[in-house]
């Protein structure tokens, strides 16, 4: 069986997607993965503040019930900030999916081993958060089951999946964090 | 004067509907206020960065919001203010400060003596309060800085407002 490609991976789980979905990719891989997929004016790129991605997809799906957030972010990015998942298991947003490609390691910085290759497991750390909708995928099958409840389920949704070590060519988003909050918020609200 | 109804009111006037917080004494009334409001979303972090990530999800999502919490919190949300700062989005924080007037517990000054500095470093506006009677333009006056100029601004709420804590033995 070969492992998951993080690339296709991303590409699957934003393809076709809903005019309600709101996507935020986390520092580093995850945010060239999602640009790779497709830009948007409904996608949020972090390129620093490592650790904020699930912060900010929080204080998204609480502000804007009417649409479905969806963080698409790494194992090193979700480590640095492992107690939002509590404050998620908390305030339970039924139309948040986090989704975390764990590849286990740092891609931007050389490829440093991340506490899952050392026995950090996330769905049990979300599951232990409270968050109960949540697995780890492996496979395409697996990928295709858990795209609906990403897309679908009632959340909060947390979906480890692993991926392949992998050293990827760079595609970036818009670097300038003002344009992308401003067309962002005129493509969500009307307004910047 | 009850002060703490003055921030409630300025929440209130200003449309603010997402309170996030790490628990403070000092913002004991306040948070209570809130949490029986309906329009106003109270959310408890378990660290003050994410109070920092999720003021900025609001604003994305169209929400105005402030993050409660005591000095010794602040140092905690540093690298996380490049999220608001880089894309220019407001941010407001209302910190319960520690380690200077009266202060009886050494552990306290380290982070409330260099909680203005380190704020100002990463480029949020201070604005201070030391007593009752101007505590509410003070608030007024550094929300409607933030949302106008989609700015990060502190209010320090002195802790001679506050009023230092006293430990007593039994």
């Amino acid at each position: 069986m070969s492992a998951l490609l993080r690339r296709e991976v991303v590409s699957e789980l934003v393809d076709g997607r809903n005019e309600d979905l709101l996507v935020l990719s986390g520092l580093g891989c995850s945010s060239w993965d999602l640009t790779a997929a497709g830009d948007s004016d409904q996608n949020f790129y972090f390129i620093g503040a490592m650790g904020m991605t699930v912060p900010t997809s929080l204080g998204l799906a609480l502000a804007r019930e009417e649409n479905r957030v969806l963080v698409i972010t790494g194992d090193g990015d979700m480590l640095m900030n492992l107690g939002i998942l509590a404050t998620v298991g908390m305030q339970k947003p039924t139309n948040l999916a986090i989704v975390v490609l764990d590849n286990g390691m740092y891609g931007e910085t050389g490829g440093q081993e991340t506490a899952t290759s050392g026995g950090t497991n996330l769905e049990m750390v979300a599951k232990g958060a409270g968050i109960t909708n949540s697995t780890t995928v492996a496979t395409k099958e697996e990928l295709t089951k858990a795209k609906q409840e990403i897309i679908n389920g009632t959340g909060p949704v947390f979906v480890n999946i692993k991926v392949a070590k992998e050293k990827l060519p760079l595609v970036l988003p818009p670097i300038d964090g003002i344009t992308v909050t401003q067309r962002f918020r005129k493509s969500l609200i009307g307004k910047v | 004067m009850n002060w703490r109804s003055e921030i409630f009111r300025v929440f209130k006037e200003q449309n603010i509907t997402c309170v996030c917080h790490v628990p403070d004494a000092g913002h004991l009334e306040l948070l209570q206020t809130c949490e029986q409001d309906k329009d106003i979303k109270l959310v408890t972090l378990t660290t003050e960065e994410e109070g920092v990530g999720l003021l900025s999800g609001a604003w994305l999502g169209g929400k105005k919001g402030a993050l409660l919490m005591q000095s010794s919190g602040v140092g905690n949300t540093i690298n996380a203010l490049a999220l608001p700062i880089t894309c220019k989005m407001p941010f407001v924080t209302i910190v319960s400060m520690r380690g200077e007037w009266g202060e009886f517990i050494p552990w306290q000054i380290p982070m409330g003596q260099g909680t203005p500095t380190v704020l100002e470093a990463m480029g949020v506006t201070n604005f201070r309060a030391n007593h009752a009677e101007e505590v509410y333009e003070t608030v007024d006056a550094a929300v409607k800085f933030a949302y106008n100029n989609r700015k990060p601004v502190s209010v320090l709420l002195s802790q001679r407002l506050i009023g230092a804590k006293q430990f007593k033995e039994e």
